[in-house]
């Protein structure tokens, strides 16, 4: 479709009109930023059944810096009326997606990056959208993520482990509509959260997870994200240091949480 | 087969009435854009009573063919069309612009039985025939996508991405109009925002371009029927219209883009409509 963000979401969405499935495939800078307006008026607000996927989410960019780190992707996509919002943490989880998607018959936002990540997805793993998953049971704390950013969180555990801090880690790979039951279970449970998402800490997982604890149960929470500023270029290791949502930090906040739980 | 003297007397009584009702609607919903829609009506006349093979029974049938009203601020027209057509009752169009209302001031496609896809957000319309057009073809089906854009519309950058689209897929099924009544919001097209030269634009694009009066029945029909003799490449038919055509003082004026008339004014309106 060629550098023609808008047009291919019209495209789509007529598409969609007469019957078909679409999937539209553009950088998630382009796939939000570009088109916000075409994708709210065009598929959310008549709902109809275009998937609007959008790869390089956050800061982990193949090395092409600001210009295509999708930072607010999440924050855009999750705001418009009837949207779902599916960051897959693996590709295991990720081929699971793109099936219940088929099947799901409305707008959705799925968010790609395009490196390898570990995989953390346990075996025979069933993806329902809008269902968490825990992929690490603990007692100390709840680390919550969502694409890439689960496997840091898996990271940060095992470092936590080594303190002696048992860290349960969720999946909370559907940010919208966000599973509201297993935030509300492990905030009892462990009565501390920190929230990790490759995206800006406004607007995304930790904004939807906070949301959620605060009219229901409110615990002490952390949330790890860029801090409300652009990226660079760099690697993605660097990146994820310099922009402070590598797993040290992620262990960082867990201390504070857990300091600050009375 | 050229129309008879009989039908466009009747599309042109129809015409009259349909300017009549859209502007009894914005009177009622203190809000529409009586110009836009008054220099639509002719089109749209044509369209829903002598061109498109549609079932206002059975709205979504697969063979329908389908229109879409880019420029979406002429809802106040395609709504009084449709009621005409008998999609819904007339009675429905005392309820535009109103709180709970299924007739927005912009059609909503979940709300209106007739509206294709939800526009008003302008520019976005012929991307979507595009999408229309090519599931179209992808389906066997001979049905034919039409699509009315405004000519602020024009200077938007999506209907450009479009007009490269269309062609590039050779969509001979897709028919653009264009209604080019020369005055947007704030004044004239050409002081705010230049279009011109229009039909070399599109024609350099890849375009058939057909040049019409939008208010001459027999060129509309006539235009309409040369374009289902082109092949590989789809149609604009720029149709050089008046904005709040049919109603003196809204003629050729910015004042009635937006805005509903005072009871004296939808008076002396519906006066000089009158049969």
């Amino acid at each position: 479709m060629g550098v023609c963000e808008q047009n291919m979401i019209g495209v789509a969405a007529g598409f969609a009109r007469m019957g078909k499935i679409p999937f539209t495939s553009t950088f998630g800078v382009f796939a939000s930023r570009r088109v916000c307006d075409q994708v709210s008026m065009l598929i959310a607000y008549p709902h109809l059944n275009v998937k609007v996927v959008g790869a390089y989410s956050g800061i982990v960019s193949g090395n092409n810096g600001a210009t295509h780190q999708a930072n607010e992707d999440v924050a855009i996509m999750r705001v418009m009326p009837g949207m779902v919002v599916i960051d897959p943490a693996d590709e295991i989880e990720m081929a699971q997606a793109v099936k219940a998607i088929v099947e799901y018959n409305g707008p959705v936002y799925l968010r790609l990056t395009r490196d390898e990540w570990p995989l953390v997805s346990p075996p025979n793993y069933q993806f329902r959208i809008g269902k968490a998953c825990i992929v690490r049971e603990g007692k100390d704390v709840t680390l919550i993520g969502s694409g890439m950013m689960v496997s840091q969180c898996m990271e940060a555990a095992k470092i936590l482990a080594q303190e002696g801090i048992e860290s349960k880690v969720i999946n909370m790979s559907t940010m919208k509509p966000i599973d509201v039951e297993i935030i509300i279970k492990v905030a009892k449970e462990t009565k501390a959260i920190v929230t990790s998402e490759n995206h800006n800490i406004i607007g995304g997982l930790g904004s939807a997870v906070a949301e959620v604890i605060g009219e229901n149960y409110p615990v002490v929470m952390k949330r790890v994200g860029i801090k409300d500023i652009f990226g660079e270029c760099g690697t993605n290791e660097e990146l994820l240091d310099k922009y402070r949502i590598s797993p040290k930090h992620i262990v960082k906040a867990v201390r504070e949480v857990i300091k600050k739980r009375h | 087969m050229s129309i008879s003297e009989d039908k466009i007397k009747q599309l042109k009584e129809m015409a009259k009435s349909v300017r009549r009702n859209l502007l009894k609607a914005i009177y009622e919903g203190k809000m529409g854009h009586p110009g836009g829609s008054l220099s639509a009506t002719d089109i749209l006349v044509y369209l829903y009573f002598s061109k498109l093979q549609i079932f206002p029974e059975d709205p979504s049938r697969k063979d329908r063919e389908i229109f879409i009203l880019s420029k979406g601020h002429a809802a106040s027209a395609l709504y009084a069309v449709l009621a005409a057509r008998g999609f819904f009752s007339k009675d429905l169009l005392k309820i535009f612009g109103k709180i709970n209302s299924s007739l927005q001031v912009h059609p909503d496609m979940t709300k209106v039985p007739g509206v294709e896809i939800s526009t008003g957000a302008l520019g976005m319309g012929l991307s979507v025939c595009v999408g229309m057009a090519l599931a179209s073809r992808m389906d066997g089906s001979k049905s034919r996508v039409y699509v009315l854009i405004g000519d602020g519309e024009m200077q938007s950058g999506q209907v450009w991405e479009a007009s490269i689209c269309a062609p590039h897929y050779k969509l001979d099924n897709l028919v653009a109009i264009l209604d080019y009544n020369k005055i947007q919001l704030l004044g004239p097209v050409s002081q705010i925002m230049g279009i011109e030269p229009v039909a070399e634009k599109w024609k350099a694009r890849g375009w058939e371009v057909i040049e019409i009066d939008g208010h001459n029945m027999s060129e509309i029909d006539e235009a309409l029927e040369k374009t289902e003799e082109v092949k590989g490449k789809p149609s604009i038919i720029i149709a050089h219209t008046i904005k709040g055509k049919g109603v003196s003082f809204m003629e050729n004026t910015a004042r009635w883009h937006g805005g509903a008339p005072t009871e004296e004014e939808v008076k002396r309106a519906l006066e000089e409509l009158k049969d």
